[in-house]
């Protein structure tokens, strides 16, 4: 039963990938599109499905679980049903690095903005690690959060002086923070690639433990498992899915908080389903939104991370409306 | 010595009750609050201290008494009194949630404020701060009602009404971004400006409407506090000392909403000053309660000394106030976090 609802949101993806490379700016007939997928005649059509929609919807999949992962992991760690990938400041680490790339050493290519917002991602979450971990007292998930509003607050400050001092950074990040999938090549795809697979792999592997934690610490030892060790491994697992989709698509708000919360609706409290389902259905939101933002204002395009927000949260709303919340 | 002084009118009709240390505080603070304000309304860049003292005795020339009455006089008064507002919001939030930080932005209002402003000044295009200021408040009073319908379902259950909050939050948020990008650049960053919530360009229009709505909110947050402390308790304990906690609860959040929905439009999401003041007070006054009133004046001489503060730095160009408070804000707040884990106190 459990894998015919986890083969069930397989299908989902997969069909919200045949068209995230069926539909876009230009009407291709799908026909044509099998025909270039398999057979490519170099051509326009054959470019614009191999360079650009295939591209693409790897980047969408790839970012998509990574968000609905490390949502998943965030709420279940701080066992609070608000939480968000973002509260560890892995955003503003990565927006201030990329205003700072762009700042002192005018970087504006894409590709190594990647690397620029993954450092800065990787010093934050230590900051905030090492600020919660003072005292006598573990780093717990409460402080966490606390810590994480403290040093976000300040670099949020910072980024804000440099955007309202100059005009020139400002342009630059605007299209960024937005959040969007398009305009990433494929070597994009293959930079934030291995962070990605690293981070599901260790998140994955974390469900029977978080499982063992949500019935108490003491349970969770008794059960054989060292919370201070799945926690470790959970904030590090944040920050490689977190960063990497950040560095990649730009500050895409709401998926990884709304993600886990439709998916406990289907799937009761169970950690390792929730995280396979987070990790399949999350990125099938994510290209749903993308595909409906290039079709709506064609020929133009909206970005996926306005999209996301549009389609999400009205299904979010009709969910909390629908049932009780579950609580952690 | 108890902490309490009982202060009665001759006729015994009326009396109070009063913390002493935190009436000493009150009155400290507020003087603080007054000297900021002549500090920034006697110095400054175009005109001298002298001229300030001139123009204020009726015996300055046009000029300073265009700096003094018109660019300067409204921008601290303005700054004294959105302080104020974010300060008491703060702590009613604060209070009602029992949570350090609780604000009262979490049903959307900021967002919807900050929708409205950013559709007036990219989309309507050239428009007075008042319009500005108009277009927020709407915005922002309707995203509120909106989150609370939206989560109305046979009353209206505390982790639902937040959540709906972030959902609609989320949306309007979006709504930002893309006007943003869509704008030309120099206007955009004029919003973004406003987004980060700045005193520059205010006026009299601003003061008017701000102080009616202080006037009257600010005297039905202290009525309705008396009540906070009994319900800092507990529902049950509340309802055992014969409050009606519900409709309390209610009548406090919608006033902490309507103070920082004025706020906000007036000024733009100043963050940090709403968070910082009712937690700074009470550590000053260590008196138990919301302690709105030393809330608010600690809120209006947070921000009038920001604003101070800002207008003094040498930057290429005048930072908006909410840099200020919010770098500053975050430090302290990760200051205060790392001193209370460290004693052991978690």
């Amino acid at each position: 039963m459990r894998w015919t609802g986890l083969a069930v949101s397989f299908a989902v993806l997969a069909a919200v990938v045949a068209l995230s490379i069926a539909v876009g700016a230009q009407a291709i007939p799908p026909g044509e599109v099998w025909q270039q997928l398999w057979h490519p005649d170099g051509g326009e059509t054959a470019a614009v499905v191999h360079d650009l929609r295939i591209p693409r919807t790897l980047l969408g999949v790839l970012v998509g679980a990574a968000l609905g992962l490390s949502g998943a992991l965030m709420q279940a760690l701080t066992r609070n049903p608000l939480a968000d990938p973002g509260m560890l400041g892995v955003n503003a680490g990565a927006s201030l690095a990329v205003v700072c790339a762009i700042l002192f050493f005018g970087i504006t290519d894409l590709r190594i903005w990647v690397w620029f917002s993954l450092l800065g991602a990787a010093l934050v979450t230590v900051a905030v690690h090492a600020l919660g971990a003072t005292g006598r007292g573990a780093a717990n998930p409460a402080r966490l959060v606390l810590a994480g509003a403290a040093v976000s607050a300040s670099l949020l400050a910072a980024i804000n002086a440099a955007l309202t001092l100059d005009a020139g950074v400002f342009n630059q990040w605007r299209f960024w923070d937005v959040g969007a999938l398009a305009g990433r090549d494929a070597e994009v795809v293959r930079q934030v690639a291995p962070f990605v697979a690293a981070g599901v792999v260790l998140a994955l592997a974390l469900g029977r433990g978080l499982n063992a934690m949500a019935l108490g610490e003491q349970t969770g030892r008794g059960l054989g498992v060292n919370p201070g060790r799945v926690r470790l491994a959970g904030a590090a697992a944040i920050m490689l899915l977190c960063g990497a989709a950040t560095a990649a698509a730009g500050p895409i708000g709401f998926i990884g908080l709304m993600a886990p919360h439709a998916v406990r609706a289907l799937t009761g409290p169970d950690h390792r389903w929730i995280l396979a389902h987070s990790a399949l259905l999350a990125p099938a939101l994510l290209l749903t939104a993308d595909v409906v933002g290039r079709v709506v204002v064609r020929p133009g395009e909206l970005q996926s991370g306005i999209v996301t927000a549009f389609v999400g949260a009205p299904v979010f709303i009709y969910l909390l409306r629908r049932r009780r919340i579950a609580s952690l | 010595m108890s902490a309490y002084r009982i202060v009665r009118t001759p006729s015994r009709r009326v009396s109070f009750r009063i913390h002493l240390r935190a009436s000493a505080v009150l009155l400290g603070l507020l003087g603080a609050a007054a000297a900021v304000g002549l500090l920034a309304l006697g110095t400054g860049s175009a005109i001298s201290v002298g001229d300030v003292v001139r123009t204020l005795a009726g015996r300055g020339d046009a000029m300073s008494a265009m700096v003094v009455y018109e660019l300067r006089a409204p921008r601290v008064l303005l700054a004294l009194l959105v302080g104020a507002a974010l300060g008491t919001g703060g702590a009613v939030v604060q209070s009602l949630s029992r949570n350090p930080l609780g604000s009262p932005d979490i049903i959307g209002v900021n967002a919807g404020a900050a929708v409205g402003a950013v559709l007036m000044l990219l989309v309507v295009g050239t428009v007075t701060p008042l319009a500005v200021t108009a277009g927020a408040l709407a915005c922002g009073l309707g995203a509120g009602l909106l989150v609370y319908v939206l989560s109305f379902k046979r009353g209206v259950q505390g982790t639902r009404l937040v959540l709906v909050g972030i959902g609609v939050t989320a949306m309007l948020h979006s709504v930002i971004a893309y006007l943003l990008t869509r704008a030309d650049l120099y206007e955009s960053q004029g919003a973004k400006v406003w987004l980060v919530g700045s005193l520059a360009g205010t006026g009299w229009t601003q003061v008017g409407p701000m102080a009616a709505a202080l006037a009257v909110l600010l005297p039905s947050a202290l009525a309705l506090s008396r009540s906070l402390s009994a319900m800092e308790m507990g529902d049950e304990t509340a309802s055992a000392l014969g409050l009606p906690v519900e409709r309390l609860r209610l009548a406090l959040l919608l006033v902490a909403v309507l103070l920082s929905g004025a706020a906000v439009s007036v000024a733009g999401p100043i963050v940090f000053v709403a968070l910082a003041a009712p937690q700074l007070s009470r550590r000053l006054t260590g008196a138990p309660g919301a302690g709105v009133a030393t809330a608010a004046a600690t809120g209006a001489l947070l921000l009038a000394a920001a604003d101070v503060a800002v207008q003094r730095l040498p930057t290429s160009g005048q930072l908006p106030v909410g840099v200020l408070t919010g770098g500053l804000g975050g430090l302290y707040l990760a200051w205060l976090l790392h001193r209370e884990w460290r004693a052991g106190r978690s």
